[in-house]
């Protein structure tokens, strides 16, 4: 019995990562990580950049969305076993599977997003969160009415702190007086996906003070942006632009352009022109961001607009420093 | 002022917290004080809460989502009983197993139908039990203290909120003055004598575990559409055994595992309000010590004060008439 049932999930486990159609030269592969595509942020950024290249270059693609820790290795080998050209991994928790996926396939090509990995066949892409985020903590200070804002991260790694530390700049930029209520939801990979302790810690923020909130966790967020929205108080969103989710209570959106790094790097490896080495995308490159869209035009005014991007030239000019969490 | 207003939103956060574990622990009370032992509750919670969110968001109705998560829990303790008690199963393997068939069916049915990862479309409006502002607490909210109380505490939660405040003394009631309760709390003790009293004991088992499941039912749908807002794979992130932890800590007795599970709650809302707060003294405390302290306190509860827990006697045997 139970060896059928084992035989039963490794057909499964082959028939998912397998997918659809070989019969294109061109042969792409992409790993999402836990949230999965859908998850209205960072994975599904990931989802519309490949999605975007399918439908502009009629190649199909393999996929695979990671559901348990001991997946990520055996699907980065498995895309490159079933002949991949490119395989994308998202997120920085798949850094040791690309690590030695890559080493044990060094003529597949692999791109990881949000992570460094040193390898002659690996294209590391990297954003400037903190650039991003300056912004919206810009945003933040100048909508708030308390003086007081939240803000929310998912698992308590250097990644959200970075995020942590760049929004509490931008904040204290356009409000010295301003103060910043930092929560971070865990200190698991759970942290990711817990959208009901995401609506606790936001309910905690809002009462003492808080009256804008980034979130920046995944899953967990959507908990954050929905008791925004019965709150009627403001959040933040990020990754993926999320203003459309609760119009009239998203601020605005700290954009992550996954999407893009996806794009280039499927398109750069069709044409032949995909380099091995490290990608810093910051707001000099359109790799970071702030959202502004037909849901958050009432509470993003023009001013604030205007000075936001006064603010971003001043960062790509240098006349702002924003501080990388990183390389303190 | 600022001290009293930081307790008055700690009970709050409190409450909601505490709503789904009172329920899912009162829900194991009956199972267990009939002697059947339920580790099956995180299951049954998680399957009610995605059938709650699924049906919500396709009929719009919050109610007609409670009925169907009601409905869904109602079915896996139907089978737990037909394991356990017709077929004298073990109890534990087929809790077990409950918990396990509904973590993985859940998130595949979910796939299959909403092609969201896994995850039901998020609920608005109707779909969810929204927060409800009891008569007078905006004038109460003038008076000092009690009216401050009535208005921020005690008012402003969603029905399911106060549900669970009412169960709490309602199977207080049927457990200790009503004839099925006392026939429960028999079976539990001494199967034996409730089956030479001519009472069915299967019969009983199985409207214990009726309640059981009607109960989980409430606590799964809070999670997805009172609390929450769509279900999300593995939602209920261990509230389940917290909840049967709660019931033992409590002695199988209602009042007390409502205190456990306040308990509970409020060590989980400190741990959120005291994450990056300075303290006089020590400073601003590292997130994963905050983060731990729940559970520290836990084993050092159930260390030290909660002395000799006595469970129902028949626990965990299945009846056999003919021993």
């Amino acid at each position: 019995m139970m060896k059928k049932i084992a035989l039963g999930l490794v057909a499964t486990a082959a028939l998912a990562v397998s997918g659809l159609a070989h019969a294109e030269d061109f042969n792409p592969a992409i790993v999402f990580d836990m949230g999965g595509k859908s998850d209205k942020s960072f994975n599904e950024a990931a989802f519309n950049g490949i999605e975007k290249f399918k439908k502009e270059t009629g190649v199909d693609y393999m996929e695979f969305e990671v559901t348990q820790v001991s997946q990520r290795e055996q699907a980065a080998q498995r895309m490159a076993r079933d002949d991949a050209d490119i395989v994308i991994a998202i997120g920085f928790a798949q850094a040791a599977a690309v690590e030695k996926a890559a080493k044990k396939y060094p003529d597949t090509k692999f791109t990881i997003i949000d992570m460094v990995v040193d390898l002659p066949n690996v294209q590391s892409v990297v954003f400037r969160e903190e650039q991003g985020s300056f912004l919206v903590g810009m945003a933040a200070a100048m909508a708030s009415e308390t003086g007081k804002v939240g803000f929310i991260g998912g698992m308590d790694i250097p990644l959200i702190r970075k995020f942590a530390l760049g929004y509490k700049e931008g904040v204290m930029y356009a409000d010295p007086n301003a103060e910043v209520i930092e929560n971070m939801t865990g200190t698991t990979p759970a942290a990711w996906n817990d959208p009901t302790k995401g609506s606790e810690l936001a309910k905690s923020q809002y009462d003492r003070g808080a009256d804008v909130i980034f979130a920046a966790a995944g899953a967990t967020g959507l908990g954050v942006l929905q008791t925004a929205a019965d709150e009627g108080k403001l959040a933040i969103g990020v990754d993926s632009n999320q203003n459309y989710l609760h119009p009239g209570s998203m601020l605005t959106s700290m954009m992550k352009r996954v999407d893009v790094a996806v794009y280039n790097a499927l398109m750069t490896a069709k044409d032949g022109t995909w380099k091995p080495g490290i990608q810093v995308l910051g707001l000099a490159e359109n790799g970071v961001g702030f959202a502004v869209d037909q849901w958050n035009k009432d509470l993003l005014t023009e001013e604030m607009v205007a000075k936001l991007n006064a603010a971003r030239e001043d960062i790509i000019e240098g006349k702002i420093k924003v501080t990388n969490y990183m390389d303190q | 002022m600022e001290t009293f207003h930081i307790i008055i939103l700690l009970m709050d956060a409190t409450f909601r917290v505490a709503t789904p574990l009172v329920l899912a622990a009162l829900a194991g009370m009956f199972s267990e004080r009939a002697g059947i032992v339920d580790i099956g509750l995180e299951g049954k919670m998680l399957g009610a809460a995605f059938a709650a969110a699924a049906v919500a968001s396709v009929s719009g109705s919050a109610w007609v989502g409670l009925g169907a998560g009601i409905m869904a829990s109602l079915a896996l303790s139907a089978l737990h009983a037909y394991a356990c008690v017709t077929h004298k199963g073990n109890q534990v393997v087929s809790g077990m197993a409950i918990n396990i068939v509904v973590a993985g069916l859940a998130p595949t049915l979910a796939y299959a139908w909403f092609q969201m990862g896994g995850q039901t479309p998020s609920l608005g409006g109707d779909a969810r039990f929204r927060s409800i502002d009891l008569p007078f607490s905006d004038a109460a909210r003038e008076i000092p203290v009690f009216g401050y109380i009535y208005a921020d505490l005690i008012s402003g939660h969603n029905i399911l909120v106060y549900l669970a405040a009412a169960a709490v003394p309602i199977c207080a009631w049927i457990l200790y003055k009503s004839r099925f309760g006392l026939r429960i709390r028999a079976v539990g003790e001494n199967p034996h004598a409730v089956d030479t009293a001519g009472i069915s004991v299967d019969l009983l088992r199985y409207k214990a575990l009726a309640v059981t499941g009607f109960l989980c039912g409430i606590s799964g749908a809070y999670l997805s559409t009172a609390h929450g807002a769509g279900f999300i794979r593995d939602m209920t992130a261990g509230k389940g055994y917290l909840a049967l932890a709660a019931l033992i800590f409590g002695k199988w007795r209602p009042v007390p595992t409502l205190f456990a599970c306040l308990l509970f709650a409020f060590t989980d809302a400190v741990q959120i309000r005291l994450q990056g707060v300075e303290l006089p003294i020590v400073g601003v405390i590292p997130v994963q010590f905050i983060q731990a302290l729940p559970y520290i306190l836990t084993v050092l509860l159930l260390a030290g004060f909660v002395g000799k827990a006595h469970p129902p006697k028949a626990i965990g045997t299945p009846y056999i008439k003919e021993r």
